[in-house]
């Protein structure tokens, strides 16, 4: 990969530099999206770990990247959307965010392996 | 960036499906990631900072917000009541303090009266300085006693003799020169100071038949006061009942 150093890099720079502005702008969420946004979250971040799994494995791609994280996001949002609506958000936000975690926890052994070997 | 079917079959752990055919430039690519990142970045912080802030009631279900409307209404009804059950009993503890300093202040008054009858506080008023003379030296226990009658029956309030305050349990003992008080030797003018009336206890030691004829006879002579500040400065000591115990 020509990025493989460059790209988690810079990756890891537009999240800090994401994290300062939210910090320094505290910006108001919308109360229409307030519920999503933790889920959303966590989804991203699935997307972020998976991404540097596959950036380890050497099979990482931009374009998947991308439309993994987009879609992770949007299916999350969807999926409390409708466990609110069929009265069942609770449970269901509970679901999404176990399957992340796992997720999350996956990758990140995997990561843990490539680096420490261990 | 290869969009090579290999890769694409490598990556379907994450079960993502790729358009096939669909390029993207490499700067494009990377741009749009570094903007995913930095949303990425701003969602984490801010939702960080409202869980911090603990403004989460808006985001939470009905449901939770019942039960959570429920438990807050519970303990505001068992706050109400701790809150009127202090109440009550402040009121109480106002009214028991209330009426205790008033019978403080009633139990100071009494024993200040009663410190001022028993001779354990010194006193100040009106009343009348009284010298008997004896140049003959003939006056004894008995005519002092009926001085002193006559000024309680008058309505004295506090008596001295010589450097002796005369209590309940007074006596005057010896013989005509030699007159005791209390066991203390007095001596003439035999210095009377008594606090109350000025003229009602005049009139009682002037009274015909009285202390003043009664010390007269005897060769003596009395030299009656009336005056607007007496103080009384000799004590007796308090004495603690042996056996009587007050009740009620």
């Amino acid at each position: 990969m020509r990025t493989s150093l460059l790209g988690p890099v810079i990756g890891l720079l537009a999240m800090a530099v994401g994290v300062a502005v939210g910090l320094w702008l505290d910006p108001t969420v919308p109360s229409g999206l307030q519920p999503y946004l933790p889920i959303a979250v966590v989804a991203a971040l699935d997307a972020v770990f998976g991404g540097a799994h596959a950036l380890l494995d050497g099979r990482f791609d931009a374009k998947v990247f991308v439309v993994s994280f987009v879609s992770n996001v949007l299916v999350a949002a969807l999926i409390v959307l409708l466990g609110d609506a069929l009265g069942v958000g609770a449970q269901l936000t509970t679901a999404v965010v176990v399957v992340l975690g796992i997720r999350i926890f996956s990758n990140a052994a995997a990561i843990r392996r490539h680096l420490f070997k261990a | 960036m290869t969009g090579s079917a290999k890769h694409q079959l490598d990556q379907t752990r994450e079960a993502e499906v790729r358009p096939a055919g669909l390029r993207v430039h490499p700067l494009l690519s990377g741009v749009l990631i570094a903007l995913l990142c930095v949303a990425l970045g701003v969602a984490l912080a801010t939702q960080v900072q409202r869980t911090r802030s603990g403004d989460t009631l808006n985001e939470q279900r009905p449901q939770d917000l019942v039960v959570l409307l429920d438990g807050l209404q519970q303990r505001e009804a068992a706050l109400r009541k701790e809150i009127a059950d202090s109440e009550a009993t402040l009121q109480r503890l106002r009214a028991a303090g209330d009426s205790s300093a008033a019978a403080l202040e009633e139990a100071r008054r009494r024993a200040a009266a009663l410190a001022v009858l028993s001779g354990a506080s010194p006193a100040v008023g009106p009343g009348v300085q009284v010298a008997v003379a004896d140049p003959a030296g003939k006056i004894g226990p008995d005519v002092l006693l009926d001085v002193l009658q006559e000024l309680r029956a008058a309505g004295a309030e506090a008596v001295q003799v010589g450097e002796v305050r005369v209590g309940v349990d007074s006596a005057f003992s010896g013989t005509a020169g030699d007159v005791r008080l209390d066991g203390v030797a007095l001596s003439a003018p035999f210095p009377v100071l008594a606090i109350g009336d000025p003229p009602t206890l005049a009139a009682a030691l002037n009274i015909p038949g009285g202390v003043v004829d009664t010390v007269e006879r005897v060769g003596g002579t009395v030299q009656l006061r009336q005056v607007e500040r007496v103080e009384i400065n000799a004590l007796r000591p308090v004495r603690t009942p042996k056996y009587a115990r007050p009740t009620g």
